[in-house]
């Protein structure tokens, strides 16, 4: 008894955690490094939100949630994120360059769009889909939702071969960091390679967001405090930042579970309660770099 | 050694006609000087000669194979660029700016080898900064980025280097430094250098060959002494000017002339 619980629903579950926070720590590498700012986290320039509405689109259609329906969430997920990251750096793009106030008030408009979209979505089917305001809220907040080996079956895969094709661009970012123009002349092809990385980021954010909702922050806090440990240099900060984002939302999860148990916290309150500060204080911080 | 062939080319971005049917031969080894006030068009020659645009017209030739067919890869196994500033947003050390040069010679998932690495310390005591390499790049002068950044290019092993107004930032300390080490490299390896250039005297002191545009057209193409007359500087930069000589390189040294009622009261 005591083993199946353990191997049929904890373990998957711990697992699905560490694929979910190594996936948006990865992400967040991405989109950091591509962008060249350090708060271009998933959650804060939209993707997730895109990823979101995708997943919700999908997880409301009229199919049967057995494998073969689950595989459909993350292929809308992705299909939403990227549009949404693409329309958001469109948005934020003015005369040639990228600035981080742009990009943090398109993501915010966008995201509070396709909040939106969601949350009509959700009410509007609530009484057919049988969904009770508990698993809104959760989904909403993020909550770790492996209940089994199934979901991890398409989930893992995509989020591992999504890390090892980002560690593929660690060059890419390296030269990215001295800008669009600087990255040419080291050899990048730059318009190519940066849909590619914006391609990567929305796939890894969109696995995490089919198994857990909108875990806010980790691809923010993560990247960052592997950055002030390890130094800049993607071809480390992008695994140390896997397995960091995977270790921190394990244990983010295990405190969502038992803080209050047996009330379960949705876990992305517990990585906002950790991530929003942190934010915050590097917001005080870094004003220098806005002026690029 | 590599030359470049600039064949008839003109180039407009969406505002506008910025260069028209611009025609130079640069030769292997040569070191040549763009002038021209500002918006004549050097920055946007530069960006033609590293690739990086296309000529809406014309096109260039890089040792005789048509740049716009290379990919960027292989255009930056053998031209680097060094522009006026670049802007790091992270903590990078001097080292890891430095072997950013070697990014255009590097397979992914591959690490650096003997070979990189010696590039990267040669170009840091060429530049002399081998005593900077732990040092943070974001915490260093201006000057001492320029010479980073250089040292970048080097890395890359390049055969035709482009600097886009390379020291109009710098105090005349660093101006000179950066000058003489790549005029030192054109000497020493043969490196082509093309340099847009600001400052009028520095450019006759430093390069061989100087051509100056205006209004995206050359107006003149020649030595310092062809080049920097009086006339023509009063007629491109619009401003008064005496031309003398340099007192011991004899090149053309130009003094500002200003208006009598501007100056200073004695």
């Amino acid at each position: 008894m005591d083993e199946t619980i353990i191997f049929q629903i904890r373990l998957p579950r711990v697992i699905g955690g560490a694929m979910v926070g190594a996936a948006l720590a990865t992400a967040g590498v991405l989109f950091q490094g591509l962008l060249r700012n350090p708060m271009a986290d998933p959650y804060i320039i939209g993707t997730s939100a895109g990823a979101a509405l995708g997943a919700t689109i999908a997880m409301m259609l009229p199919i049967n949630l057995a494998f073969l329906g689950f595989g459909l969430v993350p292929v809308a997920a992705f299909g939403c994120a990227l549009a949404t990251v693409i329309l958001v750096y469109n948005l934020a793009r003015v005369g040639g360059k990228t600035p981080i106030i742009s990009m943090l008030l398109a993501g915010f408009v966008v995201s509070a769009l396709l909040f939106a979209i969601m949350a009509f979505l959700m009410l509007s089917m609530s009484e057919r889909l049988d969904l009770d305001l508990h698993s809104v809220y959760s989904f909403l907040f993020g909550h770790v939702s492996v209940t089994g080996w199934g979901q991890l079956a398409v989930i893992a895969p995509l989020v591992i071969g999504g890390i090892i094709g980002a560690r593929f661009f660690a060059f890419h970012l390296n030269a990215f960091s001295l800008g669009e123009e600087g990255a040419a002349y080291l050899g990048i092809e730059v318009e190519r390679d940066k849909m590619l990385i914006l391609g990567l980021g929305s796939l890894l954010t969109a696995a995490a967001v089919s198994i857990s909702g909108l875990v806010g922050f980790v691809g923010l806090v993560v990247p960052h405090a592997v950055r002030l440990s390890l130094g800049p240099d993607h071809r480390i900060l992008l695994p140390a930042s896997a397995l960091a984002g995977g270790a921190f939302v394990v244990i983010a999860d295990l405190l969502a579970r038992t803080l209050l148990a047996p009330v379960e916290i949705p876990v992305g309150v517990v990585t906002a309660i950790i991530g929003a500060p942190f934010f915050i204080y590097l917001l005080r911080h870094t004003r220098r770099e806005y002026a690029f | 050694m590599i030359s470049l062939q600039i064949r008839q080319v003109s180039f407009s971005y969406l505002n506008g006609l910025v260069l028209h049917n611009i025609d130079l031969s640069i030769k292997a080894g040569e070191m040549v000087g763009l002038l021209g006030p500002n918006g004549s068009g050097k920055t946007t020659l530069i960006k033609l000669a590293s690739g990086i645009l296309k000529p809406t017209q014309g096109e260039l030739k890089l040792d005789g194979s048509n740049l716009s067919r290379l990919s960027r890869r292989s255009v930056a196994r053998s031209i680097a660029v060094v522009p006026q500033q670049f802007h790091i947003p992270f903590a990078f050390t001097v080292g890891e700016v430095v072997m950013l040069g070697r990014i255009p010679f590097l397979r992914a998932f591959a690490e650096e080898n003997e070979i990189d690495k010696r590039f990267i310390t040669n170009a840091l005591e060429l530049v002399g900064i081998s005593k900077l390499r732990e040092r943070r790049f974001d915490e260093l002068s201006g000057g001492e980025r320029q010479k980073v950044i250089l040292a970048m290019a080097l890395a890359q092993q390049p055969k035709l280097l482009l600097l886009d107004e390379p020291v109009v930032h710098l105090d005349i300390a660093h101006q000179v430094e950066i000058l003489e080490l790549v005029r030192r490299l054109n000497g020493e390896q043969g490196l082509t250098v093309i340099a847009a250039m600001h400052d009028l005297n520095l450019a006759a002191l430093y390069f061989d060959r100087l051509v100056l545009l205006n209004g995206g057209r050359v107006v003149a193409d020649g030595t310092p002494a062809q080049v920097l007359t009086e006339g023509r500087i009063r007629e491109v930069f619009s401003a008064s000017v005496s031309v003398g000589q340099h007192p011991t390189t004899g090149v053309p040294h130009i003094v500002v002339m200003p208006k009598r009622d501007a100056t200073k009261k004695q």
